[in-house]
């Protein structure tokens, strides 16, 4: 029984995960157009559904019955490759990241399973080896478009992808010098617990510059506001998507949106730790509705910020990245690599 | 268990498809592309002869050979543009000014 | 058995790549098909427990050089390989100096396998070999890189240093007072 128990269960996690994931890019398409309306003071998509709720299902429906289109310069293969490349980028990115605690689910299986798709000892560094391959996706539906707003859409967004992989990497580093191990579960669980009883032991204390790294370099590799200069429609009608249609667009949307879902999970499990915090959903086995809640909090922000900030031009954006929050990251980790050797010996 | 010699073999045959490149392509791109090759297939030999000896030095050395192969394709593709701006061309036969 | 037949697989992946890298007349398909023989690679190491080596490879080679290769062969807009007559034929069969060196490259092969095939540890066993904690540690290579080959890695960066400023030096336009 166990034997059969226990694949079947592993089996059903990676499906309500995929599928998760999926749901969610739809949840955060219309969240997006729901807060933005909120902050401009009027309701967002209203008419499909009650108050709007079953919008992103049109919108996909519409997308579905678009005429699928290919320029005639366009490379065959490449110009299709890159939407799945950029796809299956997004998803491989999510499965190193733990979301729940060990559990037995209520006692069913003999040994606890841990809730997270895999446990790699190196998961940091998947991570984030995975989020360098998304910059393929949208570098060849740059090129293989053949058209200029493409291949200027996808050179800029690839480059500063890649200049912000620096900053993302040296603030992953100071968390890992702070929890002593690579792997993500193992940061996680070095958050249990709080100081003087109710400060939890989360690491946006300790690391409090280093959160800021983070984040503002999430921001800068999914390119979302105000680092979204490559997809802007006042500037290059769309980027790198420019001669996309229909199922081939959807991705790149879609892509984007697990982006920001997998940098939030994996900021909230470095530095708001995970699913740890609330004490008694924690013994109940319910801790992953507390990862669940705190990605929420994150995806608000980056949905917030979007909407609140302007654009950043595109060597502005170039030069913030070399000039000020690499530098910043590294005095981050140089910091911190003092610290941690002043307190520990 | 997969026996030594079969990394080996994978190995050597890495190496011996990238010399072919570097002989036999005519584009400089393609070139450095197979030095790449060749490189990869030293760090394969590499770790599976430190896997096999048991200690970690053929790891150690794969990183000091990843980071001179980003070093040598990083300067060897400022060449190649360097070069192609001055006489717009990739094939290595088209720079044989200073052949006697 | 599951490993075997993951071995072959991927050794399999390697191989055709990189056959086909150096076979393609476009650079963005060898660069493409490069990095599927880098990530076939990486799957290799997994096999040999080098599990930081693996990630490494991922992000320094098909992450980042690759990029690099990109951006050069699209910046560039790199021509086709010019498809001469001769180009399309098999390069055992090609005039002169393309025929000598596809055969030299073949010999190589032969000669390689057969040397391969004879020395005694060609059927040791890789994998379970005692070292235990050491293996695929990252906090061991963390000490050994540092304190043993503490020298080599500061040069390294020097070395990574002077390739940064060679490479801007390098591809950046002349100004007009060149």
């Amino acid at each position: 029984m166990e034997a059969y128990l226990r694949p079947a269960v592993i089996f059903a996690m990676i499906f309500i995960v995929f599928n998760a994931l999926i749901m969610a890019s739809a949840v955060l398409v219309l969240a997006e157009r729901k807060i933005m309306g909120f902050m401009q003071q009027r309701y967002g998509p209203y008419l499909v559904g009650p108050h709007g709720m079953l919008q992103p299902f049109a919108d996909i429906l519409k997308l579905l019955f678009k005429e699928e289109l290919r320029p005639k310069g366009a490379d065959r293969w490449l110009f299709t490759l890159a939407p799945v490349l950029a796809i299956v980028a997004a998803f491989t990115a999510f499965a190193t990241v733990p979301f729940g605690a060990e559990t037995t689910l209520f006692g069913l299986l003999d040994e606890p399973m841990k809730l997270g798709i895999s446990d790699v000892n190196v998961g940091v560094l998947v991570v984030f080896a995975v989020t360098s391959m998304g910059v393929y996706g949208i570098v060849l539906a740059g090129w293989s478009s053949n058209s200029k707003y493409s291949l200027m859409g996808g050179l800029r967004a690839s480059a500063q992808m890649i200049s912000y992989e620096l900053a993302y990497a040296t603030a992953l580093a100071a968390v890992v010098l702070l929890a002593g191990s690579l792997s993500l579960r193992e940061v996680v669980d070095n958050q249990a617990g709080a100081w003087f009883g109710f400060i939890p032991r989360w690491y946006v204390f300790l690391q409090p510059l280093g959160f800021l790294i983070y984040m503002i370099a999430g921001v800068a590799e999914t390119n979302r506001a105000p680092f979204d200069f490559p997809e802007a429609e006042q500037e290059l009608v769309a980027g790198y998507n420019t001669e996309y249609s229909s199922v081939r667009f959807a991705l790149f949307p879609q892509a984007e949106y697990i982006n920001m879902v997998t940098m939030s999970a994996v900021a909230t499990d470095l530095y708001l730790g995970g699913w740890h915090g609330v004490p008694f959903l924690t013994e109940l086995g319910l801790g992953w509705l507390v990862f669940l809640a705190k990605v929420g909090v994150i995806l608000f922000t980056y949905i917030w910020v979007r909407w609140t900030v302007p654009r950043y031009r595109y060597d502005q954006l170039m030069a913030f990245g070399w000039k000020w929050l690499f530098p910043a990251s590294v005095i981050n980790l140089l910091l911190t690599a003092a610290l941690v050797l002043y307190f520990n010996g | 268990m997969i026996p030594l010699g079969h990394y080996l073999i994978v190995s050597a045959l890495l190496f011996a498809i990238g010399t072919a490149g570097v002989f036999l392509r005519r584009n400089l791109i393609t070139i450095l592309l197979s030095i790449e090759i060749m490189l990869n297939a030293v760090n394969l030999s590499f770790v599976a002869f430190g896997r096999f000896k048991g200690d970690l030095d053929g790891q150690i050395i794969t990183f000091f050979v990843m980071t001179v192969a980003a070093a040598e394709a990083a300067v060897g593709l400022a060449l190649v543009i360097a070069l192609f701006r001055h006489k717009e061309s990739l094939n290595p036969d088209a720079f044989t000014s200073l052949k006697w | 058995m599951a490993e075997t037949v993951t071995f072959y697989l991927l050794a399999g992946l390697a191989i055709v790549a990189s056959v086909l890298v150096i076979g393609q007349r476009n650079p963005m398909y060898s660069v493409l098909l490069l990095i599927a023989s880098f990530a076939a690679l990486a799957g290799l190491y997994i096999q040999l427990d080098a599990y930081f080596v693996a990630v490494a490879q991922i992000i320094i080679y098909a992450g980042a050089i690759m990029v690099l290769f990109l951006f050069v062969v699209m910046l560039l807009n790199a021509p086709q390989e010019d498809a001469a007559e001769w180009d399309r034929l098999h390069p055992l069969r090609r005039p002169g100096v393309a025929r000598f060196g596809a055969t030299l490259a073949v010999l190589l092969v032969v000669q390689l396998v057969w040397a391969l095939t004879r020395i005694a540890e060609y059927d040791a066993a890789v994998g379970g070999q005692a070292a235990g904690a050491a293996v695929g540690s990252v906090r061991e290579m963390g000490r050994v890189l540092f304190q043993r080959h503490g020298f080599a890695f500061e040069a390294t960066s020097i070395l990574i240093l002077v390739a940064m400023v060679g490479a801007v030096v390098l591809a950046r336009k002349e100004g007009p007072d060149a």
